[in-house]
């Protein structure tokens, strides 16, 4: 007779957007795992055709209200791309700097908020704040930073509203900007001090060979340009990315599987993809700090990513210093363009990793299609396949501490469970 | 109220933005988390503590007839319920669907629509149950939302304004955008509490607080479309957001209708 047993964990919690995990067990052995997203879907591609294409980067902006910024922008080259519209060093600098802004504030978010109470034990940052005051606070410091670049360059933290086809509404004046520098140069050493003290956290022992993919540019730690390279050892252009990555709908989903198209086979996006491919490409100070702290490299740990963030961190600081330094306000804030029928991809390097968008849109200027794949959808897979590896060795836990155990794998990948349209919930079933 | 209220935050469609308002406070955010109990939160704690609950903060909009019961439930498990964000309190942009034939968007976005069960409309949490309290905004205002929170500790009123957009600009001393450029803004009809940053940053408003008492959306259409701009252009302009809303929604059936009778 067989004996079943089915966990589920009903709500993931301290990840972005909802979700579930439902594992199914027979004699002991993993039958099933399923990362339920069960976010409603929105309909984002449906519902952008026949939008004026100059008000996409408002509306993909309300994809995710965590990362809005690599939203909006992914469209804006994409659409750039679709238009053939170059833009100036001056605009492709500021364009870094919102990058910047968005990776301390999320990485900070995700850093100080959901993930380190898992290393420490603690239910959520809040209640990590009473025992590590010093670091959660220098940790909403960084991500109040994060927040107020986005404030000065975008007019706000969440859906900014100054990013426009072609550049900006306006150009943002020399002392807007220059009043953030003494704050990033406190930030800069601060980050340094919390990427310390994350690197002195204790892993768990898990490694895998992934395949991890990220942007690569020959020189710049990528944010929004670059061919798409992975660990296995090609490099191609964005325009080939659809060649070889595809969308599945599975059942238990109301997010799309991205997958390689030849071998079927899941892949990794995100800090740790992008500090493997991408380390020489990294600031100064972060590149001397990750040798410091003695990163690995490659480091194929995911638990490890928290560290990758704390790097990242930095790495964000550094840049946007050195442009916050040198800006000089500029005309016109953005080129002029004429509508014409056209197709045009892109990806950028959101927080959580890489994102691709593709739109066609027709000669007075309205989209016709729009195709939007997020860096949650591209991990998937790969969760699922980390936990079926993972749970075998813990199986003799009791249910409750399965269902954390798994979570705290979960939130290694800082999911954007809302991004892909939904996250996770524990369904155990042991038969 | 009497003790540490009891604080739940819960989710229906939507981004996640507004609920993040509450971590983007990040001077208050230890004082909040001191003065209330934060008992279901789970973008921000694995801490899960049963209802009842005396204040609930309820972001999303209805798309599924699951979430469509849900809701009832928070609504029994809450004293004071109240709605941050334009998806909570107009359906969000995701209610662009009400206007459009739901079973082709499903087609549209997925391989298998068998698996994906949603209603035709994206509907406002108060077209479901009562609502105590609506902060408008696409996203919220992180002040506006500590302050109506410290409001129900001390036992208050909050002080939220309820005056017009247009009204910021002349605070901030923004020149009109539509006076001096023509372009088509918002600010007249919208609500505050953005802090009208849109002019500010050489561009329309685009409605994102949604109406405001007593504005005349339809009346401003009409200004727009007699300076020039065809009723078809302005369609979206007034259906985004915080299209569904009612003020909006008139404004845009009105101008898709005359945009159709000029055809």
């Amino acid at each position: 007779m067989s004996e079943t047993r089915t966990i589920r964990v009903e709500a993931l919690s301290r990840v972005e957007g909802e979700g579930a995990l439902h594992i199914r067990l027979r004699d002991g052995a993993i039958e099933d795992v399923q990362l339920n997203i069960y976010e409603p879907p929105r309909f984002f591609e449906a519902l952008l055709r026949g939008r004026p294409l100059e008000e996409v980067p408002d509306i993909t902006a309300r994809i995710c209200g965590i990362c809005p910024v690599a939203y909006q922008m992914t469209s804006v080259h994409a659409l750039e791309a679709a238009l053939g519209i170059g833009i100036s060093p001056e605009i492709r600098r500021l364009r870094r700097l919102l990058y910047c802004g968005e990776w301390i504030e999320s990485h900070a978010l995700h850093i100080h908020f959901l993930h380190a109470p898992d290393f420490l034990g603690y239910e959520s940052g809040i209640a990590m704040a009473a025992d590590h005051p010093l670091e959660v606070k220098r940790g909403l410091r960084l991500k109040k930073h994060g927040n107020q670049l986005l404030e000065v360059l975008g007019g706000r933290a969440i859906h900014p509203v100054n990013v426009a086809i072609g550049g900006f509404y306006r150009a943002p004046r020399r002392e807007e900007l220059a009043a953030l520098i003494p704050d990033f140069e406190w930030g800069l050493q601060a980050a340094v001090e919390t990427t310390r003290w994350l690197a002195g956290l204790s892993f768990p022992d898990f490694s895998r060979p992934y395949e991890m993919v990220a942007l690569v540019h020959p020189d710049e730690y990528p944010f929004n340009e670059g061919d798409v390279a992975s660990t296995a050892g090609y490099s191609v252009p964005v325009t080939e990315y659809e060649r070889r990555f595809e969308e599945l709908h599975v059942s238990h989903s109301t997010a799309l599987q991205s997958q390689r198209i030849d071998t079927r086979g899941c892949y990794f996006v995100g800090p740790l993809a992008r500090l493997n491919l991408c380390r020489e490409q990294l600031s100064p100070a972060a590149r001397r700090l990750a040798d410091e702290v003695g990163f690995d490299s490659p480091c194929m740990n995911p638990y490890k990513s928290i560290v990758a963030r704390g790097l990242e961190v930095v790495h964000a600081y550094e840049e946007a210093l050195t442009i916050l330094r040198d800006y000089r306000p500029f005309r016109p804030p953005r080129v002029e363009y004429q509508p014409r029928a056209g197709e045009g991809c892109a990806a950028t390097e959101a927080p959580r990793g890489l994102i691709y968008h593709r739109y066609r849109v027709n000669d007075s200027g309205a989209v016709e299609f729009a195709k939007i794949v997020p860096p949650t959808s591209q991990n998937q897979k790969q969760i699922e396949d980390d936990l079926k590896t993972y749970l075998p060795t813990i199986l003799t836990e009791p249910d409750n501490r399965v269902a954390e155990l798994c979570e705290r794998l979960v939130r290694n990948y800082d999911p954007c469970i809302s991004c892909s349209t939904h996250f996770l919930k524990l369904h155990w079933e042991r038969t | 109220m009497s003790g540490k209220p009891k604080l739940a935050v819960f989710k229906f469609a939507s981004c996640d933005g507004c609920q993040l308002s509450l971590l983007d406070a990040e001077d208050q955010l230890l004082a909040v988390a001191g003065a209330v109990d934060i008992a279901y939160f789970l973008e921000a704690t694995s801490r899960i503590v049963p209802g009842p609950y005396d204040v609930a903060l309820v972001e999303g909009s209805i798309t599924t007839a699951h979430d469509a019961e849900r809701i009832r439930e928070v609504r029994r498990q809450s004293k004071f319920l109240m709605t941050i964000g334009a998806c909570a309190t107009a359906g969000g942009i995701q209610a662009l669907r009400n206007w459009a034939d739901s079973k082709e968007y499903l087609q549209a976005v997925y391989a298998r629509p068998e698996y994906i069960s949603t209603l035709a409309t994206s509907t406002a949490i108060a077209d479901h149950v009562p609502v105590d309290f609506e902060l408008r905004g696409c996203p919220i205002n992180h002040h506006q939302l500590v302050e109506v929170i410290a409001s129900l500790v001390a036992g208050r009123r909050p002080r939220t304004p309820g005056h017009s957009v247009c009204l910021d600009c002349k605070r901030r001393g923004t020149v009109c955008i539509t006076v001096a450029q023509g372009t088509p803004c918002l600010g007249p009809v919208t609500q505050s509490g953005c802090g009208a940053i849109c002019p500010a940053y050489d561009r329309g408003c685009y409605g994102c607080y949604g109406p405001v008492q007593q504005g005349n959306s339809t009346s401003l259409a009409d200004q727009f479309v007699n300076a020039g701009t065809a009723p078809e252009q302005l369609v979206p302009l007034f259906r985004n957001f915080n299209g569904y809303a009612p003020e909006f929604r008139a404004a845009s059936e009105r101008l898709a209708a005359q945009a159709a009778d000029a055809t």
